[in-house]
């Protein structure tokens, strides 16, 4: 796998091994000027922005980045993004809805919904109707979440207060542990015996503990391994404050990291429902299907420009 | 739907729920939004349209300090906000 790299003032060049893989993907098979209703769900949030087009209410197309200095521009990016890839464009949108921590700043959007909602509508689409529990591992927050068939949120718990347990906390031990993102579920699984948790992930603390683990004599993998256990054992107990029902699914950037979502699952004692769809739209295919079913309750919006 | 504003953090739980069911038809005339002393709670309309309340955005990240004037560690007495709220709506988990 490519490592990206940053120039640092002094000229030197730095890998980045916590950047993960941005992805645009389209439907081949479908062509969005044959569908009666679109609609857009923007999901911008605090390290990724997402944005889903929805053709009769059946996914269509995505693009899922890493969101820029500010929310309007990464909404926007996002869009244009697919609109390059299918050749739509927002007049051809009948309804936006954004979501995410940058909702309320998607110049384009028709009407804010907040990400509990999104992901537990989301899920309901990408794990089939018997998906009862949510784990939103997302980029600076996590979140558990109960919802009925339907997707209707039934009982919710966000924790933002720090980024352990989340994405970033994930990234920055990639960095400091110089293994690529995507790898680092993998590696913690090729350790000789499974380790203890490092007793704190609070971001700060994890650092000088892993370096302190390096130094006793630990591998790389090793560390991971504890880093994922503590990982997992921080966002069970914030799981266990609303219950686990049979239908758990998991879903933000962690889902894709084996590493977790395995030690989750052996804590739980249950497997999370598996699906084909990248983990990391959930709550942007979420708003593009409440836009769904507010288009049919109320009929189209007039689009909204793109800012330049 | 139970919504749970608050965290976890080294020293505890400290989570406010509210049955945002219960909130809907309110049978105590919102009394919550006037008895927290600390003016936590407040009127919002969520995400099925349905008018219910939350505790504001400012406070859910430091409730064992905004709450702390009704905690005492001694003496406790019952709390403002869940006395006010006849429906039963409101939880402390600490
Ligand atoms: S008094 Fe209780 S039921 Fe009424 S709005 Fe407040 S929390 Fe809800
Ligand atoms: S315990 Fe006191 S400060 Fe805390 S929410 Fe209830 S009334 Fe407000």
């Amino acid at each position: 796998m490519s490592i990206e790299t940053t120039n640092s003032s002094a000229g030197e060049v730095k890998p980045e091994f916590w950047r993960w893989q941005e992805n645009c993907w389209a439907d081949e098979s479908k062509d969005w000027r044959s569908a009666k209703v679109i609609t857009v769900g923007i999901d911008v949030g605090s390290v990724s922005s997402q944005c889903v087009i929805v053709a009769d209410g059946e996914l269509y197309a995505y693009n899922s980045m890493r969101t820029g200095n500010n929310s309007p521009d990464s909404a926007a990016n996002a869009f244009k993004g697919v609109e390059l890839k299918t050749g739509l464009t927002l007049d051809d949108v009948h309804m936006v809805v954004g979501t995410g921590y940058g909702r309320v700043n998607v110049p384009f959007s028709h009407k804010a919904i907040t990400e509990i909602a999104c992901h537990a509508r989301g899920a309901n689409y990408m794990g089939g109707n018997s998906v009862r529990t949510i784990l939103d591992m997302g980029g600076q927050d996590c979140k558990a979440i109960h919802c009925d068939d339907k997707g209707k949120v039934t009982n919710f718990l966000m924790n933002d207060k720090c980024a352990a347990g989340t994405g970033r906390g994930m990234e920055v031990i990639s960095d400091l542990m110089q293994i690529p993102i995507a790898e680092i579920g993998a590696r913690s699984f090729d350790v000789e015996e499974e380790p203890d948790a490092v007793s704190s992930i609070c971001v700060v603390f994890a650092k000088s503990e892993a370096l302190g683990l390096l130094k006793a004599g630990w591998s790389k993998n090793k560390v991971v391994a504890a880093y994922c256990q503590a990982m997992a054992e921080r966002v069970v107990s914030l799981l266990e404050r609303i219950g686990v029902e049979e239908g758990f699914f998991i879903t933000g950037g962690i889902a894709k990291n084996p590493g977790v979502v395995k030690r989750i699952e052996k804590i739980l004692g249950i497997q999370a429902v598996s699906t084909k769809i990248d983990s990391q739209i959930a709550g942007a295919l979420g708003a593009a299907l409440f836009a769904q079913t507010l288009v049919q309750k109320q009929g189209p919006c007039k689009p909204v420009a793109l800012a330049a | 739907m139970i919504a749970n504003y608050g965290y976890k953090d080294g020293s505890g739980e400290y989570y406010i729920s509210i049955d945002t069911d219960k909130c809907i038809s309110c049978e105590a005339g919102r009394a919550c939004l006037t008895a927290c002393p600390k003016g936590m709670f407040e009127s919002m309309v969520d995400d099925y349209d349905d008018e219910v309340v939350c505790i504001k955005a400012e406070f859910r990240r430091n409730l064992a300090y905004d709450c702390a004037g009704c905690k005492p560690s001694t003496g406790r007495a019952a709390l403002p906000c869940m006395t006010a709220c006849t429906p039963a709506a409101i939880k402390h988990s600490w």
